[in-house]
C-alpha cells in the first residue's frame, strides 16, 4: 500500500477556469429537439410516423375547416358555394358550412331569452367572474370583495329570471334572520339549539312568511325587472347556470357528507353512506326523470316548482355524492398524526376539521374535485334529453330546420369547443392551485 | 445510547418539586379489543416533576401518556389532571388539552401553515387571544428555541431538529402547565438529538412539570427526578435516577438496562 503513497503527486491548482457556453448540441430548439424527439433511432422513427400522421390529419381537416361559406342561407347555398370554389370530391361537396353558426350562434348561447334582456345574462357573467375573483384567486384581489361573492347568490337568480326586487331581498332578510337569531340563542341558551331555531325561523320565513311581504311590499313599491320564464332558458347560458349551481352548492354539500361518512354518531355515519350510495348507484338520467316527471306527482297539485331548480337540485344532489367519495379520499389520505396534533392543542372538532384537517384534505383532492367539477358541467348536457334546451337540444331544433337539414359536424364542433374552452381552464386553474398551495419545498 | 447529553452544568434552581398534585392517576386500565394494554396504573404526579418513563416497546408508554390528555380512553380507574376528571364530558377534554402540552415521535406540525401560523393557531383559535399579541408570544418561544428567524417558512421546509423544537414551541405557546413528550428524538440525526434535548433541558430548569417517554438514559439520569420502568402495561419499577440505573431491583429492569445501556 505504501507504495500508492510514493507515487501521488502533490497538485495546487494556480489558476481558476473560466465558466463556458454548454455545447450548441445541447441548448436551444437544436439541443431540445435532438434530446425530446431525435435521442436514439427508435424515437426518431416514432418521431417521423407521428409527425407524419399529424400532416395527414390536418391536411385532410384544414381544408374543411376553412371554408368560405360563413354567409350561406342554407346548406344547398353551402354546397352551391363549394361546388363554385372546386372543392368537390366523390362524396360531394367537401368543406364546412358555417352559414348555420353564423345564422345560429346567439341562439347556441342564450336559447329562447328574450333578446332586448340579452345584457342581463352577460351582466350576471361578469359579476359572476366578479364573485369569483376572491375564492379563486384570493392573494391577489381585495379580500373585502368577499362581501360580493356573499351577496351573488342573491343578485344571480334575479338578474336571470328577473322579477320583483323584494324577492332576493326577502331571500337575504331570511338569512339575516336566521343568523340573529342564532346568534342570540347561542349565547343566551347553547349553540345547538341556536342552530335549530336559527334553521327553522329562516326556513319559516322563506316558505310561509316571506310570500306575503314581498306581495305586499311589490304592490307598494313595483320595483322590477322584467320576468323571464324559465321555458325561455336555453343554450349555453343553461348550462353554465345549471352547471355553476351545482358546482357551487356539490362541494360543501360533498364535505359535509364526508364528515358525516367517518362521524361516529352511527345515524348520522349510515345517513351519508346510505344518500351516497344510492346517488351514486343511479344513473344521473334517472334522476333527471323524476325531478321532470315523478316529483310533480308527489307534490301538492297547484305547487309550481320550477323545471330548472328541479334540475339543479337532482344535479347537485348527484356531483355531491362524488364529491363527498373523493373528500373522503383526502381525508383518508391524512395521516392520523394531524388529528393528534390538532386535538393535542385543545381544538375543538370543528376548528381542527376547518383549520387543520379540510385544508389539507381539500388540497390533496384538488385533481379529484376538479375532475368532478368537469364532469358535473358536461353531464348538464343531458338536460336536453328532459326537453330542456341546452346546446344540444337545440342543435337538434336547428337540425329540424328545412335549412340546416344534414348539417351534424358544424354544430357539434361548435358546442365541444365551447365546452373545451371552460373545462381545459378549470383543469389548467386547478393545477395553478396546486402549484400555489406546494409548501413542501420552494 | 449517548451516556451524557449536556455538556454544560444544568440550573437547579428553579427546578422545586412543590406538594400540590398535577396528575393522579389511580387504578387505570385500558383495553384496545379484548387486548389489556394498562393494568392498574397508579401514578402521582407533583408540580415541577420531571419523569422519564422507559420500558420495551409494547409496554404501552406511549398509550399511558396518551391517555393523560385523552388521545386515548380508559376504560376504569380515573386520571384527574389539575383538578379536573377526564370523563367523556368534551368540555373537560378540551380544557385539559389546552393545559398540557403534548410532543410526537413525528413532530405532527400541519404543513399547510407557516411555522408562526403553527404556533399562533391554538392561541387564536382555543384561548380567543388577539392576532397581534399570539405572534409576539410565538416569536418569543421561537427565540427561545433559537429558530425565530425561520418563523415564515413552512415545515416542509426544516431539518428535523428545528421541525421538533419548533412542535415545542407550538405547545408552550398555549402555555401548558405540565409537558407530555413521546418520544421526541426518536426519528431524529444524533446532532439534532441534541438540540432538542437541550431545549427540553431548559424547559425543566424553568420548573416545566415534564413527563417524558424517551430512550435518553443519559437526560434521564441528568433531568428527571424520577425514572419510571413499565412492561407488559404495568409499572414494574420506579425509583430516583441515581437508584434507577445503578441498583435496579426487578430482573425486568436489569435485563432491560443491561440491553439498552451495551453493559
Ligand atoms: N390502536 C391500537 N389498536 C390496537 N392495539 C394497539 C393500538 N395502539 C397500540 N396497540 C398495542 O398496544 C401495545 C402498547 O402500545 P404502545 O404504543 O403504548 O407501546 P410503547 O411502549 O409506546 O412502544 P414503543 O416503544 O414501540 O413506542 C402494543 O402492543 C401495541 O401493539
Ligand atoms: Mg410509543
Amino acid at each position: 500500500m505504501s507504495g500508492v503513497h510514493a507515487h501521488t503527486v502533490a497538485y495546487v491548482r494556480d489558476t481558476m477556469l473560466d465558466q463556458k457556453e454548454p455545447p450548441s448540441t445541447s441548448v436551444g430548439a437544436i439541443g431540445w429537439a435532438r434530446q425530446n424527439l431525435f435521442s436514439g433511432w427508435f424515437n426518431t422513427i416514432l418521431t417521423i410516423i407521428v409527425l407524419g400522421l399529424v400532416a395527414f390529419v390536418l391536411g385532410n381537416i384544414l381544408p374543411w375547416i376553412f371554408s368560405p361559406t360563413w354567409n350561406a342561407a342554407s346548406l344547398s347555398e353551402c354546397r352551391e358555394i363549394l361546388a363554385a370554389a372546386g372543392s368537390v370530391s366523390d362524396h360531394g361537396t367537401s368543406g364546412a358550412c358555417w352559414g348555420v353558426i353564423n345564422e345560429r350562434w346567439v341562439q347556441l348561447l342564450f336559447g329562447f331569452y328574450p333578446s332586448h334582456l340579452y345584457w342581463r345574462p352577460i351582466l350576471a357573467l361578469v359579476l359572476l367572474c366578479v364573485a369569483l375573483a376572491p375564492i379563486l384567486f384570493a392573494s391577489s384581489v381585495p379580500a373585502k370583495l368577499i362581501y360580493f361573492s356573499a351577496l351573488y347568490p342573491f343578485i344571480f337568480p334575479w338578474l336571470l329570471w328577473g322579477g320583483t326586487v323584494w324577492g332576493p331581498l326577502a331571500a337575504l332578510a331570511g338569512v339575516v334572520i336566521g343568523y340573529v337569531v342564532y346568534s342570540v340563542l347561542s349565547e343566551r341558551v347553547n349553540a345547538l339549539l341556536g342552530l335549530i331555531v336559527g334553521v327553522a325561523a329562516a326556513l319559516i320565513w322563506w316558505f310561509v312568511l316571506s310570500g306575503y311581504v314581498v306581495d305586499g311590499l311589490s304592490s307598494i313599491l313595483p320595483i322590477g325587472l322584467e320576468t323571464v320564464e324559465s321555458r325561455n332558458f336555453g343554450g349555453f347560458m343553461l348550462s353554465i347556470t345549471i352547471g355553476v349551481v351545482a358546482i357551487a352548492c356539490s362541494l360543501p354539500l360533498g364535505i359535509v357528507l364526508a364528515l358525516g361518512r367517518q362521524s361516529d354518531l352511527m345515524i348520522v355515519k349510515y345517513l351519508c353512506v346510505g344518500f351516497i350510495e344510492f346517488i351514486r348507484g343511479v344513473p344521473l338520467i334517472t334522476l333527471l326523470f323524476v325531478a321532470s316527471t315523478l316529483l310533480n306527482i308527489f307534490m301538492p297539485p297547484g305547487t309550481n316548482f320550477d323545471i330548472i331548480l328541479r334540475v339543479m337540485i337532482m344535479a347537485t344532489l348527484f356531483s355531491s355524492a362524488y364529491m363527498a367519495e373523493v373528500i373522503r379520499g383526502g381525508l383518508a389520505a391524512l395521516p392520523k398524526g394531524q388529528y393528534e396534533g390538532a386535538d393535542s392543542l385543545g381544538l375543538d372538532y370543528w376548528q381542527a376539521q376547518r383549520l387543520v384537517i379540510m385544508p389539507q384534505a381539500l388540497k390533496i383532492s384538488i385533481p379529484g374535485i376538479v375532475s368532478t367539477f368537469i364532469g358535473m358541467f358536461k353531464d348538464t348536457t343531458l338536460v336536453s334529453i328532459i326537453g330542456l334546451l341546452d346546446p344540444l337540444g337545440l342543435s337538434n331544433a336547428i337540425r329540424a330546420d328545412a335549412n340546416w337539414n344534414g348539417i351534424v359536424w358544424e354544430l357539434y364542433g361548435f358546442i365541444a369547443l365551447l365546452f373545451f374552452v371552460i373545462c381545459f381552464a378549470m383543469s389548467r386553474y386547478s393545477m395553478y392551485l396546486e402549484r400555489r398551495l406546494r409548501t413542501d419545498r420552494r | 445510547m449517548s451516556e451524557l447529553t449536556t455538556d454544560r452544568e444544568i440550573d437547579r434552581s428553579k427546578m422545586q418539586i412543590s406538594d400540590e398534585v398535577a396528575i393522579e392517576i389511580s387504578k387505570m386500565n385500558k383495553w384496545y379489543g379484548t387486548f389489556h394494554v394498562l393494568r392498574d396504573i397508579d401514578l402521582t404526579v407533583y408540580r415541577g416533576e420531571r419523569i422519564v418513563i422507559a420500558g420495551p416497546s409494547g409496554s404501552g408508554k406511549s398509550t399511558l401518556i396518551r391517555c393523560i390528555n385523552r388521545l386515548e380512553e380508559h376504560q376504569a380507574g380515573s386520571i384527574v389532571v389539575d383538578g379536573t376528571e377526564l370523563s367523556s364530558d368534551l368540555k373537560n377534554i378540551d380544557k385539559i388539552r389546552s393545559e398540557v402540552g403534548m410532543c410526537f415521535q413525528h413532530f405532527n406540525l400541519f404543513p399547510h401553515l407557516t411555522i408562526l401560523e403553527n404556533c399562533t393557531l391554538a392561541p387564536i383559535w382555543v384561548r380567543k387571544v388577539p392576532k397581534k399579541e399570539a405572534e409576539a408570544t410565538a416569536m418569543h418561544f421561537l427565540e427561545k428555541v433559537k429558530i425565530p428567524d425561520q418563523a415564515h417558512k413552512y415545515p416542509g421546509m426544516l431539518s428535523g431538529g428545528q421541525q421538533q423544537r419548533v412542535a415545542i414551541a407550538r405547545s408552550l405557546c398555549m402555555k401548558p402547565r405540565i409537558m407530555l413528550f413521546d418520544e421526541p428524538t426518536s426519528a431524529l440525526d444524533p446532532e439534532m438529538i441534541k438540540e432538542v434535548l437541550d431545549t427540553m433541558i431548559e424547559l425543566a430548569e424553568e420548573g416545566m412539570t415534564m413527563l417524558c417517554v424517551t430512550h435518553e438514559m443519559g437526560f434521564a439520569r441528568q433531568v428527571a427526578n424520577r425514572v419510571i420502568f413499565m412492561d407488559q402495561g404495568q409499572i414494574v419499577e420506579q425509583n430516583e435516577p441515581e437508584e434507577f440505573f445503578n441498583n435496579p431491583q426487578s430482573p425486568r429492569t436489569k435485563l432491560f438496562l443491561s440491553q439498552i445501556l451495551g453493559h
